[in-house]
């Protein structure tokens, strides 16, 4: 591709992502707009994690932990629970250095530990985490148990609030709008860092780690200090993400910081391509849209064609999830969208 | 006199019931091809992870260019100055030759997360460096054609001196050489010998572990020669050669 | 006192549960070196369909002792846990020997989440209560009270344990099994059918799932399409803390994480000065997991080290 070429494409993806939300809100409607914010939150969630699976190799079950505690962070330090009020270039910080803070607390006992063994750790570590987020309601009141944190504040730049619907030249701003564009700064922050961060020493490091730990120690390299590392940013990000979801729901609760969640974003990750960001941005995406359209679709097909509904279109929707997952690993386990580094590695496996 | 450059005294190093080394002393002077050899199982390649940092002796000591390593992990020794090879290559299978060698700058090089994530001028700069220095060491080992290429589709010769330049990338002031030659015809043994000679003369200490006797005789400035975990012999190539119990662990081992 | 021999019965009865049911994860992992992460589905599946075939015979107006239709349950459920075992290592495993070792696992979460959702179609979402046919006569040990339930429960799965270890230890099936789990390359070699290994060890895995699973139900009185993720976790987190791979070792870890957890359950609140409370019961398991694979990777029991990649 030229110089001019480039510039093209990279002014009209600008401009369609400038006008998205209001192409999407008025042909669609607002709902599908908050879904495409999810899509945004997702897409640096999956990032995040693919910073520890993708980059370094280090098969993480539990990375909801770190979305958790990047929103209970915000929501503590901004709802009328504990009557604070911070605002969020405060508290969403804060959040994410609390979630990198607890990356290392899961990192350090498990630096020894590898693939499966791994996975089932972290995986405690975040049932542990919700545990804890269930029940440290009593006897001192922290987390207000399984209802959750309520009233959360909106996200408010001066005296604006982005949780109200404003008026901007007759033009109605709606909060979701808003939103959208906020996800979309911080998420291109967020597609820059993991790029440069890719493409860096560090980066480099990471991929050593993960093809080869023992040459890569006999390289000098400290496998203790980069593991760490990897952990710290993926759950920083996630930390991030924790927090604008807390500012935009509102409201949040244990239910929504499960495994399926983690899951779910582990499958983003390798659906789309593990360590091609292009890839995990696809399958953040994908993973976040395809349900919506299947919850608007299903429902709807069964009345149609059987006059009644015979699977509940939630039941179905996990279904398919599923069972996209074992298809897609059975034929095709690189990825909607892999890197070439790893598709080779496929290949090479293949061929045994 | 020769100015030491490691230096172990008492070593040992045992595995459950096993007593892989056994009270081993050695040392490498400055500027020498040193050579380790031994029949199969008596303990050198335990003696090279010893030396390497990869695994922890039980007791001894262990000093390097006036440090103590002893019980040192691997990027403190490599920090120090030890860069290693693997008797069965190991490299990033899926990197391309260029990268492998830029890994080996790792630890002469310092931007971190947030100098990548800035991209700070001294980031920048460094990166710069360090793919200037990678560059320069695969001409060194004369691999800079393929250096696009992935490490997994190099041919053997050229894994090996792939390795041996990812290795010099750490600036070694010893390197450590295991098994080298190993499944090498004649002449890529012949070019591997004047590499490693060529790495000698431009300063660097060479520490070998070769089965092909030969090879060592005619390479190596001293020997020393390893038989169940003890250390039997040390010394230049004419006098270990003609030592009974050298001849006697050999023979005995060719014999058993 | 009291209080702590009814806590450590309890464990007893928990733990011999997680026994039977890390056997399926040991096995799995000893001859394939992957954890079969949809394991707790079979369990799942066991109780399900014993509890159906149950009301099933009971609403047809069928009169037999509580026992007898736990037992005819169980011969419906045993050869279709079976079935569903055969198929997982079928259809998630086989293809995928050869692929990087993340694939397994995803195919197998998918699996689980594909079983779970199965589960919620046929029997729905809420907790299936288990039919009221068994006596929970108690039976008093120095002040502390056990069910003939729990006995029989206690009693059914060392005997299935002492049964297992026969068939390894003794039978032509039990020697290809230990064979191929140390090198299957080789076991091939020397005529072994690695392939029929395999799926033998998911069935003989999956058929003690499916009883374990109709003694969990049996024991809490319920089942539900979700139990059998964290009854999984916590036989899996017994098979390490045994040494995985090993199964004398998943039966005494079994026992032990049950012991652990009922009495770290019984007293949690005095521990922490009523801070926590018996509702961390369930952090119990992951404690005792991510201790063992610090402090000793290799299990109470297990030579292999925690570092399969």
């Amino acid at each position: 591709m030229n110089a001019n070429k480039k510039l093209g494409v990279f002014i009209a993806s600008a401009i369609a992502l400038a006008v998205l939300p209001f192409v999407v809100g008025s042909t669609l409607g607002n709902s599908w707009v908050r879904t495409i914010d999810f899509a945004l939150l997702y897409v640096m969630l999956a990032l995040g994690l693919n910073i520890v699976v993708g980059f370094a190799g280090l098969l993480d079950l539990g990375f909801i932990a770190f979305y958790a505690v990047g929103a209970y962070t915000f929501a503590l330090l901004g709802s009328p629970h504990f009557d604070i009020h911070l605002p969020f270039y405060i508290s969403i910080p804060l959040g994410a250095l609390c979630a990198a803070l607890f990356g290392l607390l899961l990192g350090t006992p498990v630096l020894k530990l590898k693939g499966d063994y791994l996975a089932i750790v972290t995986l405690g570590f975040g049932e542990i985490i919700r545990i804890f987020m269930n029940n440290l309601n009593a006897p001192i009141n922290i987390t207000n148990g399984p209802q959750g944190i309520n009233l959360i504040d909106p996200i408010q730049i001066g005296g604006f609030s982005m949780g109200k619907t404003i008026d901007v030249a007759g033009f109605a701003l709606n909060p979701v709008h808003m939103y959208y564009y906020l996800f979309l700064i911080l998420t291109i922050g967020v597609v820059i860092m993991a790029y440069r961060l890719q493409y860096s020493r560090i980066g480099r490091a990471w991929v050593a780690m993960r093809e080869d730990q023992i040459a890569a120690s006999a390289m000098g390299l400290n496998i203790r200090n980069i593991k760490l590392l990897a952990f710290a940013l993926g759950a920083l990000s996630g930390g991030v993400a924790g927090g604008l979801f807390a500012a935009f729901q509102g409201f949040i609760s244990p239910e929504s910081f499960g495994l399926l969640e983690s899951i779910m974003i582990l499958a983003m990750v390798v659906l789309g391509g593990m360590g091609h960001i292009p890839g995990v941005i696809l399958g953040a995406v994908v993973l976040t849209i395809a349900p919506e359209i299947l919850r608007d679709v299903i429902g709807p097909l069964q009345m149609h064609t059987f006059g009644r509904m015979i699977v509940d279109p939630e039941n179905a929707r996990m279904l398919l999830f599923g069972l996209a997952m074992v298809i897609m690993m059975l034929t095709r386990p690189e990825g909607m969208w892999p890197s070439k580094r790893r598709k080779a590695e496929f290949e090479d496996a293949k061929k045994g | 006199m020769a100015e030491v450059l490691l230096k172990i005294e008492g070593i040992h190093k045992r595995f459950g019931g096993l007593h892989a080394l056994n009270n081993v002393a050695l040392h490498i002077n400055k500027g020498e091809i040193y050579g380790l050899i031994g029949p199969n199982g008596a303990g050198k390649t335990t003696m090279f992870n010893v030396l390497t940092g990869l695994y922890t002796p039980d007791e001894g000591s262990f000093t390097f260019d006036g440090k103590d390593l002893f019980r040192a992990p691997p990027h403190i020794v490599v920090a120090g100055g030890i860069a290693r090879t693997f008797q069965n290559i190991r490299l990033f299978h899926e990197m391309t030759a260029l990268e492998n060698v830029m890994v080996g700058r790792h630890i002469r090089s310092k931007a971190g997360a947030l100098g990548a994530i800035l991209r700070t001028k001294a980031a920048r700069e460094e990166e710069a460096a360090i793919e200037a220095k990678a560059w320069e060491l695969l001409k060194y080992v004369g691999i800079d054609d393929v250096a696009h290429e992935r490490a997994r589709n190099l041919s053997y010769g050229h894994q090996r001196r792939l390795e041996i330049a990812r290795a010099l990338a750490t600036e070694p002031k010893l390197l450590a050489l295991d098994e080298p030659a190993a499944g090498m015809n004649p002449k890529e043994t012949e070019d591997l010998k004047a590499l490693m000679e060529k790495v000698r003369n431009d300063g660097v200490t060479v520490l070998l572990i070769e089965h092909d006797v030969k090879l060592m005789m005619g390479l190596c400035d001293r020997i020393a020669v390893l038989d169940y975990g003890k250390k039997i012999a040390e010394g230049v190539p004419e006098v270990v050669r003609k030592d009974p119990k050298v001849i006697e662990a050999y023979l005995g081992a060719a014999h058993s | 006192m009291d209080i702590f021999l009814q806590q450590i019965l309890n464990g007893l009865v928990l733990g011999s549960i997680y026994a039977l049911i890390a056997l399926g994860y040991t096995m799995v992992y000893g001859i394939m070196g992957l954890i079969n992460f949809a394991h707790g589905e079979v369990v799942m599946f066991g109780a399900m369909v014993t509890i159906t075939v149950i009301s099933l015979l009971t609403s047809a107006g069928i009169v037999l002792p509580g026992p007898i239709l736990v037992l005819i349950g169980l011969l419906v459920a045993i050869p279709a846990c079976m079935l569903l075992g055969f198929t997982i290592e079928r259809v998630a495993y086989r293809p995928l020997r050869n692929a990087p070792r993340l694939a397994p696992l995803i195919t197998a979460i998918g699996l689980s989440i594909v079983l779970q959702q199965a589960a919620i179609l046929i029997w729905g979402r809420n907790y299936i209560p288990f039919p009221p046919i068994l006596d929970h006569d108690t039976i008093d040990v120095f002040g502390a009270t056990i069910t003939q339930l729990q006995v029989g429960i206690v009693v059914l799965c060392l005997a299935l344990m002492v049964g297992l270890l026969i068939v390894v230890e003794k039978t032509k099936l039990g020697r290809a099994m230990r064979a191929t789990s140390q090198n299957p390359a080789v076991a091939g070699l020397m005529g072994v059918n690695v392939n029929t290994i395999i799926s033998a060890t998911f069935v003989i895995g999956s058929a003690l799932g499916a009883i374990a699973g109709v003694m969990v139900a049996t024991n809490y009185d319920q089942a539900h399409y979700y139990m059998g993720f964290m009854i999984g976790l916590k036989a899996f987190t017994a098979a390490v803390l045994g040494g995985i791979g090993n199964l004398g070792g998943a039966v005494a870890g079994g026992i032990l994480l049950g012991i652990i957890e009922s009495l770290g359950a019984g007293y949690i609140g005095d521990l922490t000065g009523g801070f926590l409370g018996s509702h961390y019961q369930d952090i119990f398991a992951f404690m005792v997991l991510i201790a063992v694979l610090i402090f000793r990777p290799s299990g109470l029991l297990g030579e292999k080290m925690a570092d399969r990649a």
